[in-house]
C-alpha cells in the first residue's frame, strides 16, 4: 500500500495535561492522556477507536484536529504535517476536517436557529452568499433527512436525534473529507441510535468521507468500522479489522472488554466465556509501570511489570501490544 | 396473571401516574400491570420517557406532587396495597423492605458524610442496631459488595471513591436492611463496560445468596438478557410485551420489541450489517396518538390499530403482548 492511500497518519503522539497546585500554580504532575500513539486512517475508511472513559480516545481525536497546544508527535493529513502549519494555514486546513460531538444538547448554541447553526461554517469560510447560501443550507437539511422549513426553529424545539442531525449537517457544510465522530450516538435512545448510524453510513458512501469513529460501545463501533483500535490508559493495545477483532482478539484487555458486552440473545450469550476484570481503570496521572494494564490482567507475568510492550504485527492488519502474544 | 399470590412479592395492577404540566395531562404511566415473584429478577425495558422510572417511583410513592399524581391502580406488596398505607408506614417500607438503587451514585450519596455514617444511619434507624453493631455490619456489607480494605475505606467520603465503587456502596446501602425487593433504575448506565459487568455480577450473586427479588430498569436489552428471568417491555406508559427472558428473545411477538432487537448492533453479527431502523420518534406523552401508541412507527399497523387500544393477551406460557397483528406472522428479524 502506498502512503497516498492514507489520509491521516499519526506518529508517536503524546499529549500530557499539566496538573498544577498551590498559589503559584506550579506543575506537580502530568495527566498522560495520550501516551505514545501511532496509527493511520485510509481514504474512505472508518477507523473505530474504543476504550473506557479516561483512556484518551477523545483527546486523540482532538489532537488530530489540532485543538490543543503542547502535543508532541506528528500528524499528517493528506501528506501535510499539521504540526508544522502556521495558524492561518491550519485554519484553512480545518475546512477539510470536522468534528461531531457527543452531546447534542450542549453542542448547539441555544440562541441560534437551526438554519443559522448549519449555515455558520459557510459564512466563516466564505463559501456561499445570498441565494446560493440559502440553497446550500436547504440542501444540508435534506442531506440529514430534516425538512428545510425547520430552519427557523431553535435547538430546544428538536429532539435529541434531530439535534444530532443538525450537528452532522453543520459538520458537512464545509464539505470536509474527514470527520471525527466523538461518541455521536451514545446519548441517544437505541431506536434513534440506529437511525443516526444508518445516516452516517449513507453519508460516508455518498460523500466519500473518511471517519474516525470514537465510542465506548464495542458493538456500535464494530458495526460501523472497517478497522478498530482499542485504547487503554493513553495507549493503543490492539488494532485490527473489525471481523478479526471479534473472531480473534489477542490482547487480554480486548478479550475482557468483548466478554463484558452482552449479546441480546440469551441462548448465545450463555455460551460465552465471561471475564470479569478486577478493579477500576488506574489514574492516568500515575499509570502503572511496564504494560499499564498489568495490575488488572489475568495473565500478567514479570516482564509485564517492567517493560512497555510495543505494537507488533501478528499477520495481515492485526497489531497487538502484549508481551504474551508471540 | 400471577400464579399463586403467596409467592408474589409485588403485584402492580392498572397503575396510572399522570403529570399535569403546561402542555396538559402527561400520562407517564397509563394502566400498567406486572408482578414479581419472591427471589425473581425481572427486567423493565424501554426507551427514555416511556414511563419506566416513573413506574418505579410510583411503587415507592416518590412522585413529586405537584405536578405528578398517582391517579389510580393498586400496588400490592406482600399482601398490602401501598397506595393505601399512611406516609408513616410508607417511610418504614422504603429503604427497609423495598430498596432502590439509582442511576447516578454521585447525586444519591451525601457528599459531606462518611460512607460509614451513611450506611450505619439506616442500620440504626431501620434495624435498631447500636453503634458498635452497626459499624461491624457496615463493614460486612462493604466487603459483601467487594470494597477492598473496607475497615479503612468506611471512613472515606463519597468523592474519594470512583463511580463504580460509589455504585457498590449504593448497593451495600440498599441491602443493609435485607429488603424483599431491590429496584435498580439504570444501575450501570453511567459506568464503563468492564465496571458494569462487575456490578451486575454482584447484584446477581447477592440475589442468589440473599433471595432478594430484583427489578432492573434499563434501556439496554443486552443487560437484561444476561441477568433476569423475565422481561417487561414498556412503550408510552404501558406494557406492550412480557415474557420469560429466553422466550422473549427467541419469539418476540410485539413489533416494538422486534424493532428494538433489530436496531441494536450485535457484537457477533458481521460488520457493516445494516441495522433495521424503527422509523419516527417516540411519542409525546402529552399528545398520544389515538389507538395503539406505537402505530405511527409500526410497519404492521392497520385500521384497527389507529382506532382501538390493544390489551395484553396471552400468546404463550407467561407470554403476553398488546398487539392486534397476527402473532404467528411476527418473528424476530435478526441482524445476524
Amino acid at each position: 500500500m502506498s502512503d497516498s492511500d492514507k489520509l491521516v497518519v499519526v506518529e508517536d503522539l503524546y499529549m500530557y495535561f499539566p496538573v498544577t497546585a498551590g498559589i503559584l500554580q506550579k506543575k506537580v504532575a502530568d495527566v498522560k492522556a495520550v501516551d505514545g500513539v501511532s496509527f493511520f486512517i485510509r481514504r474512505g475508511e472508518t477507523l473505530g477507536l474504543v476504550g473506557e472513559s479516561g483512556c484518551g480516545k477523545t483527546t486523540t481525536g482532538r489532537c488530530i484536529l489540532q485543538l490543543y497546544e503542547g502535543m508532541r508527535g506528528k500528524i499528517f493529513f493528506d501528506g501535510v504535517d499539521l504540526t508544522q502549519l502556521r495558524k492561518e494555514q491550519m485554519r484553512r486546513m480545518r475546512r477539510n476536517m470536522q468534528l461531531i460531538f457527543q452531546d447534542p444538547f450542549a453542542s448547539l448554541d441555544p440562541r441560534m436557529t437551526a438554519g443559522e447553526i448549519i449555515g455558520e461554517p459557510l459564512k466563516v469560510h466564505n463559501l456561499a452568499k445570498g441565494q446560493e447560501y440559502r440553497d446550500q443550507v436547504a440542501e444540508l437539511f435534506r442531506m440529514v433527512e430534516l425538512e428545510p422549513f425547520m430552519a427557523d426553529r431553535y435547538p430546544h424545539e428538536f429532539s435529541g436525534g434531530q439535534r444530532q442531525r443538525i450537528g452532522i449537517a453543520r459538520a458537512l457544510a464545509v464539505r470536509p473529507s474527514f470527520i471525527v465522530c466523538d461518541e455521536p450516538v451514545s446519548a441517544l435512545d437505541v431506536s434513534i441510535q440506529a437511525q443516526i448510524i444508518t445516516l452516517l453510513e449513507r453519508l460516508r458512501e455518498e460523500l466519500e468521507l473518511t471517519y474516525l469513529f470514537i465510542a465506548h460501545d464495542l458493538s456500535v463501533v464494530r458495526n460501523i468500522s472497517d478497522r478498530v483500535a482499542v485504547m487503554y490508559l493513553g495507549r493503543i493495545v490492539e488494532i485490527t479489522d473489525s471481523d478479526e477483532l471479534y473472531s480473534n482478539p489477542l490482547h487480554p484487555y480486548t478479550i475482557a472488554l468483548l466478554s463484558a458486552v452482552p449479546i441480546p440473545d440469551p441462548a448465545v450469550d450463555r455460551t460465552r466465556e465471561r471475564i470479569i476484570l478486577a478493579g477500576d481503570v488506574p489514574s492516568p496521572i500515575n499509570p502503572p509501570s511496564g504494560c499499564n494494564f498489568h495490575p488488572r490482567c489475568f495473565q500478567a507475568t514479570d516482564i509485564c511489570r517492567v517493560e512497555v510492550p510495543k505494537l507488533k504485527n501478528v499477520g495481515g492488519e492485526h497489531w497487538v501490544a502484549c508481551h504474551l502474544v508471540k | 396473571m400471577a400464579t399463586t399470590t403467596d409467592e408474589v412479592v409485588l403485584q402492580v395492577k392498572d397503575l396510572r401516574t399522570y403529570f399535569y404540566t403546561q402542555e396538559g395531562e402527561v400520562r407517564a404511566v397509563d394502566g400498567l400491570s406486572y408482578y414479581i415473584r419472591k427471589g425473581e429478577a425481572v427486567g423493565l425495558v424501554g426507551e427514555s420517557a416511556c414511563g419506566k422510572s416513573v413506574s418505579a417511583l410510583s411503587v415507592l410513592r416518590l412522585i413529586p406532587y405537584p405536578p405528578g399524581i398517582i391517579v389510580g391502580g393498586e400496588v400490592i406488596f406482600q399482601g398490602q396495597d401501598l397506595l393505601k398505607v399512611s406516609e408513616e408506614e410508607m417511610r418504614h417500607i422504603r429503604g427497609n423492605r423495598i430498596a432502590m438503587v439509582f442511576q447516578e451514585p454521585t447525586t444519591s450519596l451525601n457528599p459531606v458524610l462518611t460512607i460509614r455514617r451513611q450506611i450505619s444511619e439506616s442500620l440504626e434507624l431501620h434495624r435498631g442496631l447500636d453503634k458498635e453493631q452497626s459499624l461491624a455490619e457496615t463493614i460486612r456489607l462493604l466487603r459483601l459488595v467487594g470494597i477492598p480494605d473496607a475497615e479503612r475505606r468506611a471512613n472515606d467520603y463519597p468523592f474519594q471513591f470512583s463511580g463504580g465503587m460509589q455504585q457498590r456502596i449504593m448497593i451495600a446501602m440498599a441491602l443493609s436492611c435485607d429488603p424483599q425487593l431491590l429496584i435498580a433504575d439504570e444501575p450501570t448506565t453511567s459506568l464503563d463496560v468492564t465496571v458494569q459487568a462487575q456490578l451486575l455480577e454482584i447484584i446477581a450473586e447477592l440475589r442468589h445468596r440473599l433471595g432478594t427479588a430484583v427489578m432492573i430498569i434499563t434501556h439496554n436489552l443486552g443487560v437484561v438478557a444476561r441477568y433476569v428471568d423475565r422481561v417487561n417491555v414498556m412503550y408510552a406508559g404501558r406494557l406492550v410485551e412480557t415474557a420469560p427472558t429466553d422466550e422473549l428473545y427467541a419469539r418476540p411477538k410485539h413489533p416494538y420489541t422486534i424493532g428494538l432487537l433489530a436496531s441494536v448492533p450485535r457484537l457477533d453479527s458481521p460488520r457493516k450489517q445494516s441495522l433495521r431502523v424503527i422509523k419516527g420518534l417516540p411519542p409525546n406523552l402529552a399528545r398520544l396518538p389515538k389507538g395503539c401508541a406505537f402505530h405511527p412507527r409500526c410497519d404492521y399497523a392497520f385500521d384497527r390499530c389507529r382506532e382501538e387500544v390493544p390489551q395484553l393477551e396471552e400468546v404463550g406460557p407467561e407470554h403476553l403482548r398488546a398487539c392486534f397483528y397476527d402473532a404467528d406472522k411476527l418473528q424476530r428479524v435478526d441482524t445476524k
